[in-house]
């Protein structure tokens, strides 16, 4: 008798909290659901690879994706390299209690938690004002172009955005090296630097590489940091200097979104536009934890 | 050998000093964006337009006019007062937190100590996926679809009000308060399950008298960090809330936050001018508040990652 009360009790509190979970999945599988029902139709060769057309309602999105990739790009390449040499330092040089390694470590969560419209102002207030204002005083006698929403200082911003991910990412990495590699490295008479440029560094490549995937499929979503800092609605041509303004797909989405007269007549160019840019951040992240799971379970 | 050695340490004060990068980062960012809000304080030119006491204090706007809070910067007279916007923010953020934290705290119950190993291999990384949908992605689904539902549902007179842009914003921040819950509770010592179970309660019982419990620290770090994350989103809360600056505590009528405030009316401002500077005030404070809450909820988890390392 009390044995069936138990069970009922555990069944009716395991229903619960998993309708919990499946509320969760369910609102994952609309929100995927809705957008490939309604923006499947629409995605064709012609829809990624043409220009916009007659107003926005006819046409394709090709700058946009092409403004997005080059804009995630100029990003990996900034932010890699110091985002890696940082987790080196935090993993394998620093004094895990000095006051400078957690300073270091403090400032990466901090940076984690920053909303991604502050790093926006940032940008303005940093890059384009600060950085780039100058770089037109002392070189342009003043001429505006570098002091300007442009796609390097958008990329700029996305990479200190993005820093964190890299570094935490690289930090995991480093740590399924076994210690062994590194003393038998020492012992057989490299420096410090050669054991862990030469030895390190090649088997924690797959584990730097999920952290870069990760880095661009956060980078090619995050819309608001480069509201002011350089993306545009529409371009005549595509952005072919570091001073040039873009079209990005998430701006796109946006701008399509709210500001349309028609909202009708931009529907389907609106879903097949999200649908685009949530494939994109979908496969990367899919990519990126099947390689991470994978390389946890190998290591672990 | 002296020239590998001298590489070696130059490597070693190179990478410090690239390490530094990441304090210069926060560093700069709260300089650059304070910089810009000074002017308030002490540019003649912008407190002739604004002061710091118009954007606190309600005021009168016309003459014999009832005081009141109001944020027009376009208007004729413009009008800085913050509360509008400061109790929008803190409204979308506490519906959001009401969608989201139930959900999410439930479903970490069950994937700790209901689901099994091979259902846990699906809940987890959906979750992680939905973490991954770009914000502007969930913004168009408020807008476009749930924006819809819910006024077929309940009859809205706002298509676009605080519960709608606070269940898009409780879409972000379920991976958050899930993920952080889940640790906590898988944290939760087996012996008080073994225990609980032992002297004859049910895992029902067990899970909510006892494992809840031990795991609130946890979930209420959570929840903290929940907060932090929903009040400083922009996209969402841009696209669905329909951007009305209305000092109201209900919450279906349009409201405007921080976030979308700074989004919507940085591309028009001119640059230094008294609007410019009371936007980037606003990203200062957005940025203070959002740094303590991160950090309330970051010492908890760090707590408890330190007494899991001492328990396993």
């Amino acid at each position: 008798m009390r044995f069936s009360a138990h069970q009922r009790a555990n069944a009716a509190f395991a229903g619960l909290t998993g309708s919990a979970a499946l509320v969760i999945l369910l609102a994952l599988a609309v929100i995927l659901g809705d957008v490939a029902v309604n923006g499947f139709p629409r995605f064709s060769w012609e829809f990624v690879s043409q220009s916009p057309s007659e107003g926005m309602t006819a046409g394709g999105i090709f700058p946009a994706i092409f403004g997005t990739v080059l804009l995630v790009l100029l990003m990996t390449v900034a932010v890699i390299p110091v985002g890696v040499i940082t987790a080196i330092y935090l993993f394998e040089y620093a004094r895990q209690e000095s006051l400078f390694a957690r300073a270091v470590r403090s400032a990466v969560y901090n940076l984690a938690g920053v909303p991604s419209i502050v790093f926006g102002l940032f940008g303005v207030g940093f890059f384009i004002q600060f950085v780039g204002g100058n770089i037109d005083r002392f070189f342009y006698d003043g001429r505006v172009l570098w002091g300007q929403p442009a796609i390097l200082w958008a990329s700029l911003t996305l990479a200190v955005l993005t820093l964190p991910v890299v570094i935490v990412t690289t930090e995991e990495a480093l740590r399924t090296v076994p210690r062994e590699h590194r003393e038998a490295a020492l012992a057989l008479g490299s420096t410090k630097f050669e054991a862990i440029f030469k030895i390190v560094l090649p088997q924690a490549l797959p584990g730097i590489l999920t952290g870069a995937i990760l880095a661009v499929a956060r980078g090619a979503g995050e819309t608001a940091p480069i509201l002011f800092t350089g993306a545009a609605y529409f371009l005549p041509h595509l952005p072919t200097r570091a001073y040039d303004q873009f079209m990005h797909l998430g701006y796109h989405v946006y701008v399509l979104a709210t500001q349309s007269p028609d909202i009708e007549a931009t529907k389907p160019i609106l879903y097949g536009t999200v649908l685009v840019l949530l494939l994109v951040t979908v496969i990367l992240n899919f990519l990126a934890i099947t390689l991470r799971s994978r390389l946890r379970r190998k290591f672990a | 050998m002296a020239r590998r050695r001298l590489i070696n340490r130059l490597a070693a004060w190179t990478i410090a000093a690239v390490a530094f990068s990441a304090i210069a980062a926060v560093a700069l960012i709260f300089l650059f964006v304070v910089r810009e809000a000074v002017p308030l304080f002490n540019s003649a030119e912008v407190r002739e337009e604004v002061t710091p006491a118009q954007m606190v204090m309600p005021q009168a706007w016309k003459e014999g006019a009832e005081p009141s809070f109001s944020w027009q910067p376009a208007s004729k007279v413009p009008k800085y007062s913050l509360a509008p916007l400061v109790a929008g923010t803190f409204k979308v953020t506490i519906v959001a937190l009401l969608f989201a934290v139930p959900l999410a705290v439930f479903a970490a119950l069950f994937s700790a100590e209901f689901a099994s190993s091979r259902l846990r291999e699906i809940v987890k990384p959906a979750i992680e996926l939905l973490a991954g949908i770009p914000s502007v992605v969930l913004g168009f689904f408020a807008l476009m679809v749930l924006a819809t539902f819910f006024q077929d549902t309940f009859g809205f007179h706002f298509r676009l009000n605080a519960i709608v842009a606070g269940a898009g914003l409780g879409l972000t921040i379920i991976p958050v308060v899930y993920t952080v819950s889940e640790d906590a509770l898988t944290a939760v010592p087996r012996a008080y399950r073994e225990a609980s179970l032992a002297l004859g309660a049910s895992r029902a019982r067990t899970a909510w008298s006892i494992v809840l419990p031990a795991a609130s620290p946890g979930i209420f770090a959570a929840v903290v960090l929940g907060f932090g994350r929903a009040m400083g989103e922009t996209m969402i809360v841009l696209m669905a809330s329909g951007n009305a600056a209305i000092l109201s505590a209900d919450p279906t009528v349009s409201v405007r936050t921080i976030p979308a405030t700074i989004a919507a009316e940085m591309g028009e401002v001119v640059v230094g001018g008294a609007h410019w500077s009371v936007l980037f005030f606003l990203g200062s404070l957005l940025f203070l508040v959002t740094l303590s809450f991160n950090g309330l909820g970051g010492w908890y988890v760090a707590r408890l990652r330190r007494k899991i390392g001492g328990t396993a």
